[in-house]
């Protein structure tokens, strides 16, 4: 199996091949759309800003390119939050696939959330073979409110999405590469969508 | 719930582990990728390599090392030490590290902290402070704690925290190697001053003073040393006493 890795300046990649190559997945980064389209899975990786993000996937016609795909695509952090049709961050309108507004956590908050919560009311294949309440690492200062597309939840002050499934399309908030065994365990599950 | 981490400090050198590591069933104790695999088997949340090399060849080995660890690690990571520009902070980054810690440079030159988080988001630009009491008053200090400036240690973290840091890394140079716990008003009261997580620093000598600084110092993670290192406290059961204590643990 091919996953292709978009390849838009996203930080931290290095990571997520890694643990791609611990699962014995072979990942390309790629921003090339031929490779993209023809991949068996695709990941949408994402750090940093909203705005500098989708000017780069503009510039490579990705933003066009993403909704079209018909494999299975997993969002990751801000790669999850660009599937939406907005963001609060910077004011950008996102991909457009899941109907929802990406919201910033309330300034009574230590913001960024930075560290290990609490994922529960897992759905999906996804999460199979994943414990109830089980911990995943989240950095993030924006999040996905609850949405009909909502597959796992987290609370920090008040319950949000971290996870998102629509059709082909999967979002996690948490960093599955930097989550330990479970983490592994839920890209595996992934990677187990095409099978 | 978001839960309270728990951040073994390991000191590196020419690309190993430095001062006296006494951990058992390792092959190899100056091999800062095996022990860091260990740390991450016994639950630690996340780790810090602090690098106190000074050879001319220290970005490059450093780079390496990062890449050997984020190749055998699933947890996150933090790399600091010198670290004194944008280019660092990018090849750190580029080979697998999660966030940069900046220490002197950001005190040297504030802009620094503005320029890395715009470039690559606050989440992975921790800074860290030294800082230690002169006259009742907290002051920082640069060059691991030697030479003393005249920033006050709030407003100093005010500052880091509009710039554009994601994290402070604070250690008490009052409190560090004394084992007698952490700085837990100064830490609060940091708590009180900014909106960005605290790891505290500096004074871990038993469970109790993990205890005291979430609950007394509200700091969301605790970072020690030797005292992991030489196996006085085992992780596992301090992140099973301080569940016990009610704080929000990852177990």
């Amino acid at each position: 199996m091919e996953v292709a890795i978009i390849d838009y300046g996203a930080g931290n990649i290095r990571s997520l091949q890694f643990a791609l190559e611990r699962l014995g997945v072979r990942g390309y980064l790629t921003s090339d759309p031929d490779q993209i389209i023809n991949a068996d899975q695709v990941i949408f990786p994402g750090q940093g800003a909203a705005q500098s993000a989708m000017n780069k996937l503009k510039r490579h016609g990705l933003d066009q390119l993403i909704p079209q795909l018909k494999q299975p695509v997993l969002g990751i952090c801000l790669g999850m939050q660009l599937l939406c049709d907005y963001t609060e961050e910077g004011d950008v309108e996102g991909l457009g696939i899941i109907q929802g507004k990406v919201k910033r956590f309330s300034n009574q908050l230590k913001v960024p959330q930075m560290g290990w919560n609490t994922v529960y009311e897992t759905q999906t294949a996804l999460f199979q073979n994943i414990k109830p309440d089980e911990f995943m690492y989240l950095v993030h200062s924006y999040f996905v409110p609850i949405l009909s597309e909502t597959i796992a939840k987290s609370t920090y002050d008040q319950p949000y999405s971290v996870a998102v499934n629509k059709d082909n399309f999967y979002g996690v908030q948490f960093h599955p590469e930097k989550s330990s065994k479970a983490g592994q365990q839920l890209l595996q599950n992934f990677f187990n969508l095409s099978k | 719930m978001l839960t309270k981490r728990i951040i073994p400090c390991l000191d590196i050198k020419d690309g190993r582990t430095v001062k006296g590591i006494n951990f058992v069933n390792l092959i190899d104790a100056g091999d800062p990728v095996e022990l860091a695999r260990q740390y991450a088997d016994q639950n630690a949340d996340e780790l810090v390599f602090l690098d106190i090399s000074a050879t001319e060849q220290k970005r490059k080995t450093l780079a390496d090392l990062v890449l050997k660890v984020a190749a055998a690690l699933d947890i996150p990571f933090t790399v600091g030490g010198g670290i004194s520009s944008v280019e660092d902070v990018a090849i750190l980054l580029q080979n697998g590290a999660d966030k940069v810690s900046i220490n002197s440079a950001a005190v040297k030159n504030p802009a620094l902290i503005n320029a890395c988080a715009q470039q690559f988001g606050s989440q992975c630009i921790v800074v860290a402070i030294d800082a230690k009491q002169i006259e009742g008053q907290w002051k920082v200090h640069l060059v691991g704690g030697k030479v003393p400036t005249e920033l006050d240690l709030f407003e100093w973290a005010k500052e880091v925290a509009e710039r554009g840091a994601g994290e402070i890394l604070f250690t008490s140079m009052d409190h560090d190697g004394t084992k007698e716990g952490f700085a837990n008003s100064a830490l609060a009261q940091l708590s009180a001053a900014v909106n960005i997580p605290i790891i505290a620093s500096g004074g871990a000598g038993k469970m109790d003073h993990f205890v005291d600084t979430f609950t007394h110092g509200k700091a969301d993670a605790a970072l020690a040393a030797s005292i992991f290192h030489f196996g006085e406290i085992s992780i596992p059961e301090l992140k099973e006493q301080l569940k016990q204590q009610q704080l929000a643990i990852r177990i």
